[in-house]
Parts: structure tokens; sequence; C-alpha cells
């Protein structure tokens, strides 16, 4: 009568990878509403952004306005992508905690790695959709400088960035594990110190030197000087392995480093049975 | 082969000054194969914690779990392929469907939305449930409703043992009938065995083939109904007591305050 031992293990897990995607969609179309909102929010917001470009030549400013405009504009989709994804990994926990589904889905046989692959390629997949949509628009309003760009080379140094940033956001997602109640505000901490450090909106170079730092362990600032290179100056795959090398680094250290922390996170929540969905 | 087997098992949760609070306190019981067990026992005397530690969303401090054989603690994934779970709270995504919160259900477990649509079609036609209703999002649907779509998901699973945390708790008269006859059927159709964690009397008397009564995170006593009202009978020549003039002889505690609200350990 029991029908999952039938099949292979590794089947089962992808059945499960695929009940994880399945059910953020089936959210998405729920929470529609919400997603226009959200979807106008992001959009907007990159298009004030980009207006900071024509602004600073109102101003008085010497500068090259289209290609500021199309750096910023950059920062913004770029930040905003890189962002989302590193939010849904993280509030893994805590989302299924107010959801009330915690319990359930942790005492399920789906391992730990298929709960967050599931997780991290729908927010892929998400997160792509919607900064097509937003930079399609950008597009059709301002005159954009790219001329020049390398759109597979960007996607490239993107692909690699998004693996390490679910690592990284699989560390993060460890938080709400250890403290339920101050766990997730951390997490958002560490969101606004890569958007410090990471040059979304201006070079790493203006940074003071400590923060300077933090940035070479932020696989942002990789991602961002790899397609601004790539989209701005059409650099080739040459130029942009200097920018993909320190992901694929990170992606490779990220990942399992990820997984097992939240295993220890996973074994100490249920040493302390802060496993609860009430926390 | 048991279905469940505890062996002092303990439980110990610190709080926020430094206070230890035993939850379970070296509880040992079996559940046979096919066998109804029920646990009485009022709030915080640890029947969660019990269920939780069985489903492996908590660890024992000492003693051994283990689930037709296999040790819960050290091999949880093979443990948690033959169980499921049905709680007090009906653990669903609010804004989904019946139907998608039993697709992502039963998808955790391996099952295809190909082999469990005709499955969850049977369960629902089984429990009454209308088809039309399964497509409405779960919070439009009443707690009654929650819970017959809870247990249907945990029976999606095909589980060999059911863990039932207070799956009535709560529900009006009507509904907790419902859920009681469906629990019922499951017991006679599927051979699973089950362990019903209740503060309901009646409802252990009915359903459950052995009751146990626990209290501060002991188990005092674990026998058949009628042999757990003669073992706590004020007066043995006299007429058998109910059970819970039985719980209230055992525990010191009335049937209200058994269901009063509190800290659940």
């Amino acid at each position: 009568m029991h029908n999952a031992p039938n099949k292979p293990l590794w089947l089962s897990e992808m059945v499960a990878v695929w009940g994880y995607v399945q059910r953020n969609y089936f959210l998405t179309k729920r929470y529609l509403m919400w997603e226009v909102v959200w979807l106008v929010y992001v959009t907007i917001n990159a298009m004030a952004i980009t207006f900071i470009g024509a602004g600073v030549e109102a101003v008085g400013g010497t500068v090259d306005t289209r290609f500021l405009m199309t750096y910023l504009l950059v920062g913004a989709l770029l930040w905003n992508y890189l962002s989302m994804l590193f939010d849904v990994l993280s509030e893994t926990v805590s989302w299924e905690r107010w959801e009330g589904t915690i319990e359930y889905t942790f005492m399920s046989p789906s391992s730990r790695v298929t709960h967050l692959l599931g997780m991290g390629l729908y927010a892929v997949v998400y997160g792509i959709v919607q900064t097509a949509i937003t930079l399609g628009v950008c597009y059709l309003l301002f005159d954009l400088d790219l001329a020049a760009a390398n759109y597979a080379g960007a996607l490239l140094v993107l692909a690699v960035c998004s693996v390490s940033l679910v690592g990284f956001g699989i560390v993060a997602a460890v938080l709400p594990l250890l403290s339920p109640e101050k766990g997730q505000q951390v997490s958002y901490i560490v969101s606004s110190v890569l958007l410090l450090v990471s040059g979304v909106y201006y070079e790493v170079d203006v940074l003071p030197g400590w923060m300077q730092a933090i940035a070479t362990v932020s696989p942002v600032t990789y991602a961002l000087q790899g397609t601004r290179a790539a989209l701005l100056d059409g650099a080739g795959l040459s130029a942009l392995w200097e920018s993909i090398w320190p992901l694929l680094i990170m992606g490779v250290v990220f990942v399992p480093l990820g997984i097992f922390v939240f295993h220890l996170g996973e074994r100490y929540a249920k040493k302390t049975g802060k496993l609860k969905r009430s926390g | 082969m048991k279905a469940l087997e505890l062996q002092r098992v303990e439980k110990s949760f610190k709080k926020r000054r430094g206070e230890v609070v035993k939850a379970l306190d070296a509880v040992s019981l079996s559940v046979g194969k096919g066998e109804v067990v029920g646990i009485l026992g009022p709030n915080g005397s640890g029947k969660s914690t019990l269920v939780r530690v069985i489903s492996t969303l908590v660890t024992p401090d000492a003693g051994r779990v283990e689930v037709f054989g296999v040790d819960a603690v050290s091999h949880p994934k093979k443990v948690q392929r033959s169980m499921n779970r049905v709680s007090v709270e009906a653990s669903f995504f609010k804004k989904l469907s019946a139907m998608e919160n039993l697709l992502y259900g039963a998808k955790l477990y391996g099952v295809t939305s190909r082999e469990a649509r005709p499955l969850i079609q049977e369960i629902l036609d089984n429990i009454g449930f209308a088809r039309k209703r399964a497509t409405e999002p779960m919070e439009h649907l009443s707690r009654g409703m929650q819970q017959k779509i809870a247990l249907a998901r945990a029976l999606l699973t095909s589980p060999v043992l059911m863990l039932l945390d207070e799956p009535t708790t709560g529900l009006d008269p009507r509904s907790k009938k419902d859920v009681q006859a469906f629990i019922r059927r499951i017991r006679e159709a599927h051979d699973s065995s089950i362990l019903l964690c209740t503060h309901d009397m009646q409802e252990a008397e009915e359903l459950c083939d052995r009751v146990g009564i626990m209290v501060d995170g002991r188990i005092l006593a674990l026998e058949e109904p009628e042999g757990l009202k003669r073992r706590y009978a004020s007066d043995p020549g006299g007429p058998p007591p109910t059970l819970e003039e039985t719980f209230m002889a055992a525990t010191g505690y009335s049937v209200e305050e058994a269901s009063a609200e509190g800290d659940e350990g």
C-alpha cells in the first residue's frame, strides 16, 4: 500500500523538489495581486534609481549620462534579483513557521538538500521572470548604453552567481532555527550589509578600506563587476573570468557549507525543541 | 515486531531563566501492529512532546525510540517514510486549496500527482467531502473539514504508523463524530497502527485498544480501558468507574482541568 518506497530514493527526492517548486507556484498564483504590486514597486524603484543618472547632469555634474543611467539600472536590477534570491532562501524557515507548516515539512522524508534546492530553483525562475519584465519596461523608457552589450556573458555571470548566493542564503536560513524570535532580523542585516558593500550603485573603490575587505567575500560584488563589464563594455569570456572564478569558488564553498550549517542548526533546533510552529 | 516501541525515553527543556522542565520522564510504551493506543493526559503532561519525539522533530536526551524495529534517532529518514502525523493545529498553507495542499503533501513523500489524484478522490469520496470544495482555499473550510483533509493527507502516504495528536480538540460535536468515524475507518481498512493523544475520555474509550494515562511526563498506567478502570476503582466490589472517574483518581485532575488551555510540553 505504501507508494513511495517502490521508487528509487533519487526519484522520490526529485518528486519532492518538484513539490516545493509547484507549491511556491501555487502560492504565487494565490497572492497574485501582491505579486503585481511588488512588481510595480520594483520596476518604479529601478526607474527612480536610473533617473538619478539624469539628475546628476541637471545639478551640474559632468558625466556620461547614458552610461551612468545604464550603470545604475544594472545595479538596481541585479540587486533586485540577487536580494530576492537571498531573501527567499533565508526566509525558508521563518516562512514555514509563519504558515504553521514547519513541523509537517520537517518530519517528511524528503531531505533538507531537496527542500532548499526546490526553494532555490523556484526563486531563480521567479527572479528571472520578474527582472526580465522590469528590464523590458526600463528598456522602453530609457535611452540605455547597451550597444556593445555581451548578453550571453552577463547571463553566465548571473547563473554562476545564483549558485553561490543560494549557498549564502542557506547559511542565513539557519538563523531562524537558532533563534526563532530574532533570527530573521539578523538575516535582514546581512542583506543590508551586502547592499552597502557590494557596489550596487557605486564602485567598491569609493568605500573605506574595511568595507572593501567585506566586499571581497560578497558574491554580489563579483556578480555586479562581471555583469557591468559584459553589458556596458561588452567584455568577453576571458575578461569576465576575473569575476567568474571567485563566484565559482564561493559556490563550491557556500553551498556545501550552507547545507552543513543548516544540518547543524536543525540538529540544535531538534535538541532544544525550537522546531515548533510557534517557535 | 512492534509498530512502535519506546524504552525509557527522557526529554528535558531549558526555559528562559535556566529552569529545566522534564517533559518526558523515562517513558516506555509499545504499540502493536494494527493496534490503537491512546494516551490521556492534561495539557502540559508531555503528550505533544511524546508525539514530536516519535515523529523525529525532537531528539530525546536518553532512551530508545523504534518504529518497526528501526531506530528513529539514528535513521530518521527511514522512519519518516513509514509514518505520518495529524496534530491539533491544521498545518496547511491556508491560501492554497485542499487539493493543492494534498498534492504538495504527497510529493514530500515521493508520491506524484498522477499517483495521488485517484487516491485523493477515493479518500474524499469515502469521507463524504464534496469534490468541488477541494478546490477552495483551506481558510474557507471549517475546522472539522480541515481536520478531515489533514487525515486524508496522512492517509495519502499510506503510513503504517499514524500519530494523532488531539485530532478532535476544538471541533464542534458533529465534526468530532465525523473525524472519529474516519479514524475508525482508517483502522479497519488500512491496517495502520495508531497512537492517539487526547484528553477526551470518551474518544479514548471508543477508539483505543489500550489507554495510557500521562501526567508530568510520566505514563502512570497503560492497559485496556476495562483493566485501567479496575486498577483505579475505589470500590473493587462495586460497579466499575467511568474512564473519567478513573482519570481523576489516577491524576487528581478533573476533565475540565485536563482540557484547559495551557502550555503543552
